[in-house]
């Protein structure tokens, strides 16, 4: 398997947005452009207590895969930032075994 | 793990634990204009859960959210429980609970004295759009009340697919639908089908994964994207389709003539048309020709506010993929160059070769040539009362048959001035007009107060019931009711499953009535029976009755053949060509040229515009347009706070862009009033990044059930009415058509001291608005 | 093996039906989620053309549908989706799905 994904542990995601910049400075994006996108769900009250609130960032149309990093032995630099390690890349047969391994993890493929 | 549809393959009734599950089909109220598979779950005689029917080709076991909360609708603690007879003033919310028996009586009583002292035709009834009582209701006007005065409930312009169907009508003989599959059972097997994918499809003022209008399921768009189709977009706004077209036109509303008319020109000139056909199977294509001659893509592109080229891609784009096809919507219809513009969009499907071709327009019929629909019942009427038919000055809409009606506005206009004869009565069926349909909403409120006796057959008190009903009838809801119904195909059955208090299904009502008054009339017993007849005498094709069809086949596909004008299967005389004068598609309309109409496609600008009314535009200052469907809401149904629907969407949005509102120092979230010189409505601000600085969208069929039911309340059906600022009466030639999506308004923000007087109050108690 | 949710955003229409799909299966009361739908956009690209994507995420009451799965359905959100946009079953036939094309997304809300 030759196609690569993105790997989400959105248990850990914080919101923090250090993937959207450093996607945008990877990529060179002007104000309102993004390649990655932090989306949210909640902060909700569940009615069995507690909350539900988690943040989700979504891969957009202008992603590259950080194809140019990963030629220089990068890691891609959404991943490479994220404070809470809370995201991989990788080829998808791995990020898929990874994401199976826990609950609470998405795998995006942006492109084939 | 055996999969679960598989085991119950073919069976209309099971039972999985608790609950009895029951396959058939659903129809409007509540709902919209499709007729899913749906299995319906009830324990202890009531509805607990609905799920799509994977084995119907239609919907594939898919389903909209309107009909994943049905049961919310059908339980829910606001119908009223039994028929209801006004006890205080009109408006005051006072009722007293009586028998059918007593509401027929009264009803009764009411028509005879109406026949005996003014005439049968000084009544008159009306629906709601696209609903499961599409023939019913005609048919009590026609054979119970001896009316000719039927039409849907003071729908401008009669604008809701009506100007397209007449317009098809004439060019074609026949109806014309994008080729999405949906005529096969096998729908997008091949192999099997003589289908194929269309290379473009035109979203053409559809947004149909929300509205899933006329029949067509939204879905199949989808469907068809994945299998290759490429998409051009004809919108305002960015629709999700409009993301992912290959050309989007964000016209400014209400100029979509005007856009065709220049991608007639662009075929043309450039020689993309289909010679073929065009010389074997067209009449009047040098006259079209001349026509759209003027209408170059820079004098549209400036009218339009869409850039010339990209009015070239698009034409050059549509005309070069084999197959393409077209799926439109109602803002063709609304705007009083309707017909016309239907003219001109029917047009290019007709020279680019794509009339009833596979993935093209398919020329569609009704399953088994079952007719009933507006017309169903007008032959019991004498001819010289059917020559009494309310609009009768406009022959396309009240005798052409192409699903003619009695004319709204003109009828609005009798209530008001009593020509040419008064209207005394107003039967009312699952239409609430003063929230949905009226285009003045404010003037059709004034009017209807006066009229002598009016009766309301819905779901739910409405404003409409609320502020007009002398006698109310609660409505069964679609499990309710023992039916069928057919719109293109399939033909489908509905079998009750629960029965609501005292609901009655539209078809009982109909026929206990109906004996009372002819009884010749309704020689059937009962629902079950009245569906058994119109199977059994009204749909040749179709070997069943009642109960081969709701409780055997439950949906029925007739054969479907292409290109029927070579194989002499559209005209009655056998021969090859088209159901029309000249046996061909007419792009110069030979009817219309009878009649004195324009037999040409053209547009002209809306009389409220910024070319059209410069000064206006100087005070109100953005194109309002106004009725863009939202996956939540049927137009003015699912409003009730227990629907998830009112939990996803609470309040009434409009949009504009982010510059403009910035300029006016409004922010996402804003309550803001909407006016103009006719009145004012508020809605909350969303802001819509994709729109064209200048126009504004303002959504439609606003009440808010919570709120108090007397007036001047009245559900707050007023405050948030985009109806507030759209005039009725202004009609195309044909009566067809109605500016609905074509006004202009300014915004402001609402604050205490400029909403001291709301619109429900300043409309129910102080006579305010389009005087 | 953990189960898994395909999502082709490519496709997701943002149409609520799986949410109301999803609640009827869990019998959620107003505001609460078993899967929620997320937007991304619209927003403009400086290249041409718009960003405009739903997408819908397993909140933490998602049950994977374990009750119907057992009866032999398929997941309340998937049976539902008018786009045919959703798929559910093991995660690696999911994985192996989501890596056939491009803008899917695989969603492991347990395991």
């Amino acid at each position: 398997m030759t196609t690569n994904a993105l790997l989400i542990d959105y248990e850990f995601c914080t919101g923090c947005h250090a993937c959207e910049v450093a996607c945008k400075k990877h990529l060179g994006l002007p104000q309102g452009q993004f390649g990655i996108k932090l989306l949210q769900d909640g902060p909700r009250e569940l009615e069995g207590g507690g909350w539900e609130y988690n943040y989700l960032p979504m891969p957009t149309s202008l992603c590259d895969m950080c194809a140019p990093r990963i030629a220089e032995g990068k890691d891609a630099a959404c991943v490479h930032h994220c404070p809470a390690h809370a995201m991989r890349f990788g080829p998808a047969d791995e990020i898929a075994a990874a994401a199976a391994e826990k609950g609470r993890r998405a795998m995006f493929v942006p492109t084939v | 793990m055996e999969d679960y549809y598989e085991s119950h393959k073919g069976q209309v009734e099971w039972q999985d634990g608790d609950y009895t599950v029951t396959r058939t089909t659903v129809w409007s109220g509540p709902g919209c204009h499709d007729g899913c598979g749906v299995l319906y779950y009830t324990k202890d005689g009531k509805l607990e859960k609905v799920e799509g029917d994977p084995d119907c080709a239609y919907n594939q076991g898919t389903l909209c959210m309107r009909c994943l909360e049905m049961p919310e609708a059908v339980n829910n603690p606001r119908r009223p429980t039994r028929p209801l007879k006004r006890v205080g003033e009109r408006g005051e919310n006072k009722w007293e609970g009586i028998t059918w028996d007593e509401a027929y009586d009264i009803i009764e009583a009411k028509v005879r004295s109406i026949w005996d002292e003014y005439a049968p035709e000084s009544i008159a009834c009306m629906i709601g759009t696209g609903r499961a009582n599409c023939w019913q209701v005609p048919y009590l006007c026609y054979s119970a009340f001896g009316s000719p005065n039927f039409c849907l409930g003071f729908l401008s312009g009669e604008s809701c697919f009506q100007p397209r169907s007449a317009a098809m009508a004439s060019m074609n003989g026949d109806f014309l639908i994008a080729d999405c599959s949906q005529q096969f059972e096998k729908r997008y097997d091949t192999e099997n089908t003589e289908w194929r994918v269309p290379e473009i499809i035109v979203n053409w003022g559809c947004n149909a994964v929300a509205s899933n209008s006329d029949n067509f399921y939204g879905g199949w768009i989808v469907d068809c994207m994945q299998r290759g189709t490429k998409l051009i977009t004809v919108d305002p706004s960015l629709t999700w389709l409009a993301a992912r077209s290959e050309v989007w036109l964000r016209l400014r509303p209400g100029t979509d003539g005007a856009l065709a008319l220049a991608m007639l020109n662009v075929i043309i000139e450039e020689d993309l048309w289909d010679h073929d056909f065009v010389e074997n199977w067209c009449y009047g294509f040098d006259e079209l020709a001349e026509r759209v001659k003027e209408w170059t893509p820079e004098r549209s592109a400036e009218i339009c506010w869409v850039e010339a080229d990209t009015i070239r891609a698009a034409a050059r784009r549509y005309a070069e993929a084999k197959p393409a096809a077209i799926q439109w919507g109602l803002p063709i219809d609304q705007a009083v160059m309707g017909i016309p513009t239907a003219q001109a969009i029917n047009a290019l499907w007709a020279i680019t070769g794509n009339t009833d071709v596979p993935g093209g327009n398919i020329i569609i019929r009704n399953a088994f040539d079952q007719n009933v629909s507006y017309n169903y019942g007008y032959n019991n009427l004498p001819a010289e009362v059917q020559a009494k038919r309310i609009g009768a000055e406009y022959p396309l809409m009240s005798k052409a048959g192409f699903s003619s009606t009695a004319h709204s506005d003109s009828i609005l206009q009798a209530i008001e001035t009593g020509e040419p004869y008064p209207i005394r009565m107003l039967w009312l069926t699952s239409t609430n007009p003063i929230a949905n349909m009226a285009s003045d909403a404010p003037r059709v409120f004034r009017a209807v107060k006066t009229v002598d006796f009016v009766v309301v057959n819905d779901l739910f008190l409405t404003p409409t019931a609320v502020a007009f009903a002398d006698i109310f009838l609660p409505a069964a809801m679609s499990p309710e009711r023992d039916m069928q119904r057919v719109w293109w195909v399939p033909l489908r059955g509905m079998k009750k499953v629960v029965q609501y208090a005292e609901a009655k299904s539209d078809d009982t009502v109909v026929t206990e009535l109906g004996k009372r008054l002819h009884p010749e009339n309704f020689p059937w017993d009962d629902d079950k029976g009245w569906t058994d007849n119109i199977l059994r005498t009204e749909t040749p094709g179709y070997d069943g009755g009642y109960d081969d069809l709701c409780n055997r086949d439950v949906w029925v596909y007739p054969d479907f053949e292409y290109r029927k004008y070579e194989k002499g299967l559209l005209r009655p005389d056998g021969q090859p060509g088209f159901n029309t004068p000249t046996g061909r598609v007419e792009l110069y309309n030979s009817v219309f040229s009878l009649w004195g109409y324009d037999p040409l496609p053209d547009w002209a600008e809306p009389s409220c515009s910024p070319y059209a009314s410069p000064e206006l535009y100087e005070e109100y200052p953005f194109v309002l347009t106004t009725g863009a469907r939202s996956f939540e809401f049927f137009h003015s149904e699912h409003r009730q706070p227990e629907l998830t629907s009112r939990e996803l969407h609470p309040d009434p949005l409009f949009e504009m862009s982010a510059k403009s509102a910035a300029e006016l120092g409004l922010h996402e979230g804003d309550w803001c009033w909407l006016e103009n010189q006719r009145g004012r409505c508020r809605q909350k601000l969303h802001v819509n990044p994709s729109l064209d600085d200048r126009v504004v969208r303002a959504e439609h069929g606003w009440w808010f059930p919570e709120r108090e039911a007397a007036e001047p309340s009245l559900y707050g059906v007023f405050d948030s009415n985009i109806n507030n600022l759209l005039p009725q009466c202004e009609n195309g030639v044909t009566g067809y058509g109605a500016p609905y999506k074509n006004q202009l308004c300014k915004v402001y923000l609402c604050t205490e001291e400029n909403s001291e007087t709301l619109p429900s109050l300043h409309v129910t108690k102080m006579g305010g608005y389009s005087k």
